[in-house]
C-alpha cells in the first residue's frame, strides 16, 4: 500500500498509530486483515523522516511508537492533496482508490463524488480507445478477442465507480 | 456553443405531480448540440434521461424552459407542429426496436415515408438504400422475428433515417443486445457519426456512451458532469492488457 494512504488517513486529525490502524481496519473490512500491523508504524516512521508528518510524544508516556501522536506537516498536506487529485487507472489498486474516497470524505478535503467523476472520465476515454481498436479488428480475430477482454475489464471498473458514486452521493445527502 | 447548434435548450423542465408529490424529472437543463455531434446522456434509471429525450423529440411537452430545434421553437409548438417535427426532423431508435413483426424489414423501413405521403416507388427505393447502408440489403425480405437482435436494431436505425432527419434520438439502443450485437450497433453509429449525422443517445451502457464526442452525466433530473472524450494517455490499453513493464 502506498504511503500516501497513511498520510491521507491522518488528514482528518492527528492520531496515534493504533487509531490509524483501526480506521484502516474499519474502512477495509476483512480485506484489511491481510495487512501487517507493523506496516502502519513503518510507514509512519518513513513519513516522519521525509518530513511529511511530525510525531510528538504524548507527555508522560514512554517512548513507544504507539504513544506518539502524528500530524501532517504542510508538506504532508500538499502531498495528500496531490494524491487525491491523481487519476491512476489502469493500475489503481482497488483498496487504494477506496481509501482515497474514505480519507477525502473524513478530512473533508475533497468531494468523493468529484474524485469518482474524474476517474470515470479517464476510464471512458480508455473505453473509447479500446472499443475503437476492437471495432477496427476483423470479427473473430485473435486481436479482437484480447481487446474484448480489455473492454470488459474497463466496463467492470466503470460499474464499480457507479456503485461508489451511488454510495457517496447517498452519504452526502444524509449529511445535509 | 456556436450558431451551428442544432439543439438548444435553456432551463428545460418537466415536472409531474404537485406539492409534496412533485417530481422534477428534468430539472433546468441547458443543452447545446452542434450539427454533426454525437452526445451521450448517461445516468441511473429514473434520472430523467428518457424524459429528456422525449422532450427533445417532441414526444412530450416541457413544463417550462425553452427548446429550439433547427431554429424552430419547439416548446411553443402546436400539436400539429410537433407531429410534423416528429415526422420530418427527428428519427427515433428505441431499446425494444418497435418494429412491426408482420412487415418485412424493407416494409418497416419504408413505412414512415409512405405515411408521409411519398410515392410507393420512391419510398421503396429509399428503404432499399438505407438497408444497404446498415449492411442488411440481403435481409430486406425477412420478417423481424427471423432476424437477430443486432439486425433488428439496425433495421430500426434504417427506419429512423428514412425521413433524412436532422437529429436522431436513441433511447438505450443496445439495452436488449448481447456483446456481439452491441458491437454491430456501435459500428453503425460510428458510421452515421462519420457521415455527419447528429445523434443524441441516452444510455446506461458505457460502451455506447464511449463512442460519443461528449458525455453528459445526469442525476435527479439535472446535468452534473460533462466530459469531452478525446484520446487517453498513450499506452494505457497495453497496460490494461498486461503488456507493460
Amino acid at each position: 500500500m502506498r504511503q500516501e494512504v497513511i498520510l491521507a488517513m491522518l488528514a482528518k486529525e492527528p492520531s496515534h498509530g493504533y487509531e490509524l490502524r483501526s480506521r484502516l481496519a474499519r474502512a477495509l473490512g476483512p480485506l484489511g486483515e491481510a495487512m501487517n500491523a507493523g506496516q502502519v508504524y513503518v510507514a509512519l516512521s518513513r513519513l516522519e523522516k521525509a518530513g511529511l508528518v511530525a510525531g510528538e510524544h504524548s507527555p508522560g508516556l514512554a517512548d513507544r511508537p504507539d504513544r506518539k501522536v502524528y500530524a501532517l506537516t504542510p508538506e504532508g498536506q500538499l502531498r495528500v492533496a496531490a494524491w487525491l487529485a491523481e487519476v491512476s487507472w489502469p493500475r489503481p489498486g482497488l483498496a487504494e482508490f477506496h481509501l482515497k474516497l474514505v480519507a477525502a470524505a473524513a478530512a473533508r478535503l475533497a468531494d468523493p463524488v468529484s474524485i469518482v467523476d474524474a476517474h470515470r472520465r479517464e476510464l471512458l476515454r480508455q473505453l473509447r480507445d479500446g472499443q475503437r481498436a476492437a471495432m477496427a479488428e476483423p470479427d473473430g480475430s485473435d486481436a479482437a478477442l484480447l481487446l474484448e477482454g480489455v473492454v470488459l475489464r474497463i466496463q467492470a471498473d466503470l460499474r464499480w465507480l457507479e456503485a461508489c458514486e451511488r454510495a457517496w452521493t447517498t452519504r452526502k445527502d444524509k449529511e445535509r | 456553443m456556436s450558431d451551428a447548434a442544432l439543439v438548444r435548450a435553456r432551463g428545460l423542465r418537466k415536472e409531474y405531480g404537485t406539492g409534496e408529490g412533485l417530481v422534477r424529472a428534468v430539472d433546468s437543463v441547458d443543452l447545446d448540440v452542434a450539427a454533426g455531434e454525437t452526445v451521450a446522456v448517461m445516468g441511473p434509471s429514473g434520472c430523467g434521461k428518457s424524459t429528456l429525450l422525449h422532450l427533445l423529440g417532441g414526444l412530450d411537452r416541457a413544463s417550462g424552459g425553452e427548446l429550439h430545434l433547427a431554429g424552430q421553437r419547439v416548446d411553443q409548438m402546436s400539436e400539429r407542429g410537433l407531429a410534423r417535427l416528429r415526422r420530418d426532423t427527428v428519427g427515433f431508435v428505441f431499446q425494444a426496436f418497435h418494429l412491426m413483426d408482420e412487415l418485412t424489414a424493407v416494409e418497416n423501413v419504408e413505412l414512415p415515408a409512405l405515411l408521409a405521403g411519398k410515392s410507393a416507388r420512391a419510398a421503396r427505393k429509399r428503404a432499399v438504400e438505407l438497408l444497404e447502408q446498415v449492411g442488411l440489403a440481403d435481409r430486406a425480405g425477412f420478417l423481424p422475428p427471423a432476424l437477430s437482435g443486432g439486425q433488428r436494431q439496425r433495421v430500426a436505425v434504417a427506419r429512423a433515417l428514412a425521413s433524412e432527419p436532422l437529429l436522431v434520438l436513441a433511447d438505450e439502443p443496445t439495452g436488449n443486445l448481447d456483446s456481439a450485437a452491441t458491437l454491430e450497433v456501435l459500428r453503425l453509429f460510428e458510421t452515421l457519426h462519420e457521415a455527419g449525422q447528429t445523434l443524441v443517445i441516452v444510455t446506461h451502457d458505457a460502451r455506447i456512451a464511449a463512442t460519443a464526442d461528449r458525455l453528459i452525466s445526469m442525476r435527479d433530473g439535472a446535468f452534473v458532469d460533462e466530459t469531452r472524450l478525446g484520446g487517453s494517455a498513450a499506452g494505457s490499453l497495453a497496460s490494461l492488457a498486461g503488456l507493460d513493464g
